[in-house]
């Protein structure tokens, strides 16, 4: 038995050996890799005027380059290292969204909107660090892979009909950018889910424990966003491996329902609201694995400006004082915590007040005293929020089902007169816009027939648009891109542009099963590349920077998307392949019966045979038969010498003694019922 | 006669077999007397029986789900709905002389409910003829000058946008209302349209978004809804007349709407949209009323004869009789009701139902007389307003951009107490809520139901299939007779020996002989090509009479008759040729000329019941007896038999009947008694026709006028 046993133990201790090796050197890689992978959760909340609410997470996880460690992480999520991977994805933005961004009531000049405003359904683009002729194979894998990640159908997003190609317009601008959108997408919780997967502690701990679904989807707007980028590839030196970035962004309406009661006087006080009234829950603690856990709230410069703190003019020395009073006990606001710290923004150019924000430390609270944070408006207050330089719409024009135009109008807000006001010294003063248009196929653009009108007055092309880049669309092969870059006169009120079409066809098995609710075309993509949205916050200490903050301060073009629209096309009646197969089948019939006919008889044989049967002369029935025979066979003759009584007097006959018959057999029913 | 005869002997030489379909029609042609005599009787029959073969309306699109929720609408929402009517009732209100002060009112309700509020304001488009522009589409292009600044009207539009929808569809709401003589019943569809509104910008479930459009209706209601639906569609960008209308100080005093300051934002003067038109609703309350109880009436008769999906009166339908316990009523002839011969042909129906639920008791296709008679009356008020080719309401304008459209008329019992007035917004409200309700539940377009249909009553109806029976027998003996005709003025004409009119006789004839004859048809076809085109030029002529100014009614007829009757005499001495009127090709010429006028008239019905079905049907009721009896007057002289007199008589009847000025006045005078009838009723009623666009016109101009020329000049023929 010892003998037996010796060479297991052996074993065991060369196993232990090696495990403890192994142990030892992954741990090595661990402390190495503590130091870059990290995760961080915030959370956002933002009054809007119209009474709503923002809610914005932001969770962010970096993974170390995969060089250092292999294919082990501990935090950032395996999946998506394994995706970046495989399809060497450079860049990639996925967001689910359901609801519209009302750019109007809450604004689209800061970060926020800027970059999590999103169109209804998926969208989804990615940049990938592959040769040119890969960069398909890549994508379509990638959407397959993502479709089953997310439980969504992103993989119809893998048919070059639905995808396209952007040259330049597109922000990462890179020849290797694939964008596609599928603006009929249902979001819910099953996408939720999947994406809560990807974080450390998911959502039972942390701020993600405020995810309520029923409180989530309540919503005015909802958008789920997953954007990573990963350096892991790239020739450069600089090796950060992947940053994958989360954010969930909601707009609630608190308390909706003491609204209904309320009345016109109070009507105009905004709602106040705390965690635990418009989520229902309260955050108990930071996840742990959290490198920083932290909740804000901002006011944003309109806000401010009109809550009058009393002393704006010195504000960087207030901030640099922190806990100043001033700032979080208004008169028109009381906040039910302390904040731990107050950030103003660093002077804007695009604006004469600033914005505050107020920091709240999750890590202070625990089970025991739950983190909860409330705003009690005192007094009514009214503002706007910043608004894109021109307000951008779309719509269809025309009627029928043959052809139409499609016209993207773009008004001036308030906001652009006071910013062009401020730049009009300089002389020549334009405005940049750039349009990125998706269409399908089956909406046959014609590019040549682009209008553009300034002020309402029609211009040439040429003298209004900087630059173009058209890929027409291609039947059922690939979607038709429009690029375009528009300069506007600064002090323009109103300007439009318009694109006519014409309605294609569809083969039967390409209709969708709900062919009647029409055809979604993709939200275009309007994005101003003069103005930054970017809000730098004067921060003491740079090195414990919150991942949020350090997005706001990046500088990203103004975006909008304008509204996705419903063309409807023809449709046939789907009860139409049943017809034509059955028409199909009686003209074959048809035909093959009258070849088979031909073919078959023989003529001199049956006129024999008729000649037989007129000598034998029949009873009458017989006769009549043959006769009608005769008369189905086009065999009847001119009736010259006949007498024509006898035949008639035999239908008449007939015809009586049926009549007879069933008149009898009716008055019989008649009279036993 | 001679084809059913059959010879017993076959022992001759043999001939050309011809093919048993052909054999068919030979032998229809034959018989085209008996065949044209049955069909015509059938199709009349088959039109009488429609109200006996009419369904029982169901709701076809099951995404639809009327009912299935119960209605929000409370309290709360009718008194805010009061509320609204009040203050527009208010004298102070009206105190403003273009009534901007009640648009303001309702925009500022509007915006306090947190919808986005805009004006639109419109100058009236004068409906015009335009001779090539009827079957186009409603166009932008048209550039009006002199616009004076006192002639606009303001439409106030306020949306809804679905808390979580993706802004794709909407749904429209239309109350007409005029600011500056609004009755009571006006203010009191904007009270309920408000309580649906109010109500909607609570609710959870909206998918679409919802627009609320009041339509200043002092231009007509249809003029401010098309002029809203035209920007809507087709918005003109490079504006002439915007920039004029801006100067007008009035206009700019609207926009100074004081909104409150969180409504800032909502409000803008810009025009605002949302996405395709799912349908669209137009809400009106009527003032007097002698009904005995609250009734509902739907119109949905739109520009030529389209209808909208049924569904969408199923529903309202459905949810005004099982929910909201309102009569529905849609339009009948009154005059028909109290006919007796309808109620009689009623009892005759019935009892030969009841007889064949006897027989066999799987037979249940009978209806009582008064309901029989009640639906005659709405098939034929349906049949009417389908054809004269003129919206009944509002809700035309929206047919013409292919969106769904009713127009529900609330006619309640009249009382002013307060609990009466909270009852018909509650219940009118709740209306409202459950179709729109219904219509947000949507997820495709209204596709599922009939759109070719005819109404017996709100809750039957006739669908294509079965209309379409009746017009297919009476013009099925046109091409039977038209052939036959032919074939007879070919085969008995002088060259030919005897009556026989098949083809074979033909054969053994002179061959040049044939070779004229069979191109004589040409000569007939040249007259009915030339009556055709003096058809087109008596449609054109109301566009010059039109330009004429300071011109009666009357006056503008006569001139149009006497214009009518110069060109149709300079027509025929320029373009018919005397040639052809060799004394042997004389004597059948009215019968080739009868054959192509009735293949002309034959394919001018089958083009326009394609295009307006009910025109088609009454055209075809009018013209066929017509055209199949034509015969000149001095043949049934001469001939002197009973059969010959019936015959002259009735043509003389039909020819009067026929004419369309004479079948105008039949009708006003059957409709509304012949008191007041006036030459110039005419001139106005085909005004109407044509500044509708209305395809009756064209096909009056152009089918049944020349077909009546034709068929008279067939009767007063010189054989």
């Amino acid at each position: 038995m010892v003998l037996l046993q010796r060479p297991h133990i052996l074993l065991l201790l060369i196993g232990t050996h090696q495990f403890l090796q192994c142990w030892i050197a992954f741990g090595s890689v661990n402390e190495e890799g503590q130091k870059q992978e990290e995760f961080s959760e915030e959370l956002l909340l933002k009054p809007f005027p119209d009474h709503k609410l923002l809610a914005h997470f932001h969770f962010q996880s970096s993974a170390t380059p995969s060089t250092s460690n292999g294919c082990h992480h501990h935090l950032f999520p395996k999946a998506i290292s394994q995706l970046v991977q495989k399809f060497r994805v450079k860049e990639m933005e996925l967001s689910f969204t359901q609801g519209r961004w009302n750019y109007e009531s809450w604004g689209g000049f800061d970060p926020i909107s800027s970059s999590n405003a999103k169109p209804p359904g998926v969208e989804l683009w990615a940049v990938f660090d592959v040769p040119q002729h890969h960069i398909d194979a890549s994508w379509k894998n990638l959407t397959h892979t993502l479709s089953g990640l997310f439980c969504a159908s992103i993989n119809f997003l893998e048919s070059t009909a639905t995808y396209s190609t952007p040259e330049w317009s597109f922000p990462p601008a890179s020849g290797n950018v694939r964008y596609g959108t599928l603006p009929c997408e249902a979001v819910c919780t099953e996408n939720l889910t999947p994406w809560l997967k990807l974080l450390p502690c998911r959502d039972k701990a942390g701020i993600a424990l405020l995810l309520d679904r029923p409180s989530l989807y309540r919503g005015f707007y909802h958008s789920q966003r997953l954007h990573l980028t990963s350096t892991e590839s790239s020739s450069e030196g600089i090796d950060s491996g992947i940053i994958l970035e989360q954010t969930l962004t909601v707009v609630l309406q608190p308390n909706s329902e003491r609204a209904i009661e309320v009345h016109a006087s109070e009507k105009h006080i905004q709602p106040s609201w705390s965690l635990s009234s418009i989520f229902g829950k309260q955050v108990s603690g930071r996840c742990v694995l959290a490198k920083s856990s932290s909740v804000y709230l901002l006011l944003d410069r309109g806000l401010v400006a009109e809550l009058k703190f009393p002393n704006k003019e010195n504000g960087k020395s207030a901030a640099n004082g922190l806990t100043s009073e001033n700032f979080w006990s208004n008169p028109s606001f009381e906040l039910s915590a302390n904040p731990d710290r107050i950030f103003l923004e660093e002077s804007s150019s695009h604006s004469k007040s600033l914005s505050i924000l107020y920091m709240f430390q999750v890590e202070k609270y625990s089970e025991s005293e739950p983190f909860d944070i409330g705003l009690m408006w005192k007094v009514p207050v009214a503002w706007l929020c910043q608004q894109t330089p021109l307000h951008a719409s779309r719509f269809f024009m025309g009627n029928g089902n043959e052809r139409g135009a499609i016209a993207i109008s773009l008004k001036s807000t308030q906001f652009t007169e006071g910013f062009m006001s401020a730049n009009s010294k300089d002389g020549s003063c334009e405005l940049r816009v750039e349009v990125f248009q998706v269409v399908p196929w089956y909406v046959k653009v014609y590019f040549h027939s682009l209008r553009v009108f300034v002020d309402q007055q029609p211009r040439a092309v040429s003298d209004i648009i900087e630059k173009i880049h058209v890929s027409p669309s291609k039947d059922k092969m690939s979607p038709g891109v429009m690029e375009v870059v528009l300069k506007l006169p600064c002090r323009v009120n109103t300007a439009a542009l318009t694109v006519e079409f014409d309605k294609g066809f569809l083969r039967i098995d390409e209709y969708p099963p709900d062919a009647n609710q029409g055809f979604d075309i993709p939200s275009a993509i309007i994005s101003f590349p003069n103005f930054h949205a970017s809000m730098v916050f004067l921060e003491d200490d740079s090195l414990n920077k919150s991942p949020l903050l350090s997005k706001f301060q990046e500088k990203c073009p103004v975006m909008s998307y304008t509204e996705v629209l419903l063309v409807p096309l023809t449709t046939p009646d789907f009860s139409m392949p049943y017809n034509v197969i059955t028409i199909t089948c009686t003209v074959f019939a048809l035909y093959f019966g009258s070849l088979l006919n031909v073919l078959q008889r023989r003529v001199a044989e049956e006129e024999r045979f008729l000649k037989a049967k007129a000598a034998k002369k029949t009873g009458r029935l017989p006769l009549l038969l043959s006769k009608l025979s005769a008369k189905l066979r086009g065999r009847r003759r001119e009736p010259l010498h006949s007498p024509p009584s006898s035949s008639s007097f035999i239908n008449s006959k007939l015809v009586l003694k049926v009549i007879l018959v069933a008149g009898l057999a009716l008055g019989w029913q008649y009279v036993f019922s | 006669m001679a084809e059913t005869k059959e010879k017993s002997l076959s022992d001759e030489k043999p001939k050309p077999r011809v093919r048993p379909i052909v054999r068919l029609g030979i032998f229809f042609i034959s018989h085209s007397f008996l065949v044209s005599v049955v069909c015509c009787t059938a199709g009349v029959l088959a039109l009488f029986l429609l109200p006996v073969l009419a369904k029982n309306t169901y709701i076809s699109e099951n995404a639809l789900m009327p009912g299935s929720a119960s209605p929000m609408l409370s309290n709360q929402h009718v008194s805010d709905g009061n509320r609204l009517v009040k203050d527009l009732t208010n004298p102070n209100s009206k105190s403003s002389e273009t009534g901007i002060e009640s648009h303001k009112i309702i925009a500022q309700y509007m915006l306090d409910l947190g919808a986005e509020v805009s004006f639109h304001k419109f100058h009236p488009q004068m409906n015009q003829f335009h001779p090539l522009h009827f079957f186009s589409s409603p166009d932008s292009g048209k550039i009006q000058e002199n616009y004076s600044c006192s002639s606009y009207g303001i439409n106030t539009v306020g949306i809804i946008r679905a808390p979580r929808g993706d802004g794709k569809e909407a749904i429209v709401l239309v109350t007409p209302y005029n600011a500056l003589k609004s009755g009571f019943g006006e203010a009191l569809s904007l009270g309920i349209a408000y309580s649906v509104f109010s109500l909607l910008t609570q609710v959870t479930w909206l998918a679409k978004d919802i627009i609320w459009l009041v339509a200043d209706s002092q231009y007509g209601e249809y003029a401010a809804v098309a002029a809203w639906l035209r920007e809507y569609q087709t918005p003109k960008f490079s504006s002439l007349s915007t920039p004029n209308a801006e100067m007008c100080p009035d206009v700019n005093n609207l926009f100074e709407l004081k909104g409150h300051s969180i409504s800032g934002s909502k409000f803008s003067n810009s025009f605002r949209r949302a996405g395709t038109m799912a349908a669209a609703l137009v809400l009106k309350v009527r003032d007097q009323n002698e009904q005995f109880e609250d009734t509902i009436s739907i119109y949905a008769e739109a520009s030529n004869g389209q209808m909208p999906n049924l569904d969408l009166i199923n529903v309202v339908n459905y949810l005004a009789v099982h929910r909201q316990g309102l009569r529905v009523n849609v339009e009948k002839l009154w005059s028909l009701l109290n006919s007796s011969w309808l109620k009689t042909l009623g009892e005759i129906f019935e009892s030969l139902a009841k007889v064949a639920k006897i027989l066999y008791p799987k037979w249940k296709f009978g209806i009582t007389a008064t309901e029989y008679v009640e639906g005659t009356a709405t098939l034929a008020s349906s049949l009417y307003y389908q054809a004269l080719g003129v919206p009944t309401g509002p809700h035309g304008a929206f047919r013409d951009y292919q969106v769904d459209a009713i127009t529900l008329e609330i006619s309640p019992k009249f009382s002013l107490d307060k609990v009466w007035r909270n009852d018909i917004l509650l219940r009118g409200g709740r209306l409202i809520e459950g179709v729109i309700r219904s219509v947000n539940n949507l997820l495709e377009k209204f596709h599922q139901s009939f759109f070719l249909y005819l109404l017996t009553s709100p809750s039957k109806f006739v669908s294509v299939g079965v209309y379409m029976i009746a017009f297919a027998l009476l013009i099925a003996p046109l091409p039977m007779v038209a052939a036959s005709l032919y074939v007879a003025a070919n085969s008995s004409s002088n060259c030919s020996k005897g009556d026989s009119s098949t083809p074979s006789a033909i054969t053994d004839t002179d061959e040049n002989c044939i070779a004229i004859r069979s191109w004589r048809w040409l000569n007939s076809a040249k007259l009915v090509f030339i009556v055709h085109l003096w058809g087109a030029i008596v449609s054109l002529l109301p566009y010059f009479i039109s330009q004429i100014p300071d011109c009666s009614p009357t006056t503008s007829f006569m001139i149009w008759v006497l214009l009518s009757i110069l060109s149709l005499l300079t027509l025929n001495s320029v373009l018919a040729s005397p040639l052809a009127c060799a004394k042997a090709t004389q004597e059948k010429e009215w019968a080739l000329v009868k054959s192509v006028t009735i293949s002309s008239v034959f394919i001018g019905l089958g083009l326009m019941s394609v295009i307006n079905f009910a025109t088609a049907e009454i055209g075809a009721l009018l013209m066929v007896p017509m055209c199949l009896l034509a015969r000149p007057l001095k043949l049934d002289v001469r001939a002197g038999t009973l059969r010959s007199f019936c015959r002259m008589i009735c043509n003389l009847v039909l020819g009067h009947i026929a004419f369309p000025p004479a079948a105008f006045f039949l009708l006003k005078g059957m409709l509304d008694g012949f008191g007041n009838a006036n030459v110039g009723d005419f001139w106005m009623w085909v005004e109407s026709l044509w500044a509708w666009n209305s395809a009756t016109y064209l096909f009056i101009g152009m089918v049944q006028l020349p077909c009546w020329v034709l068929c008279v000049s067939i009767l007063f023929h010189t054989c």
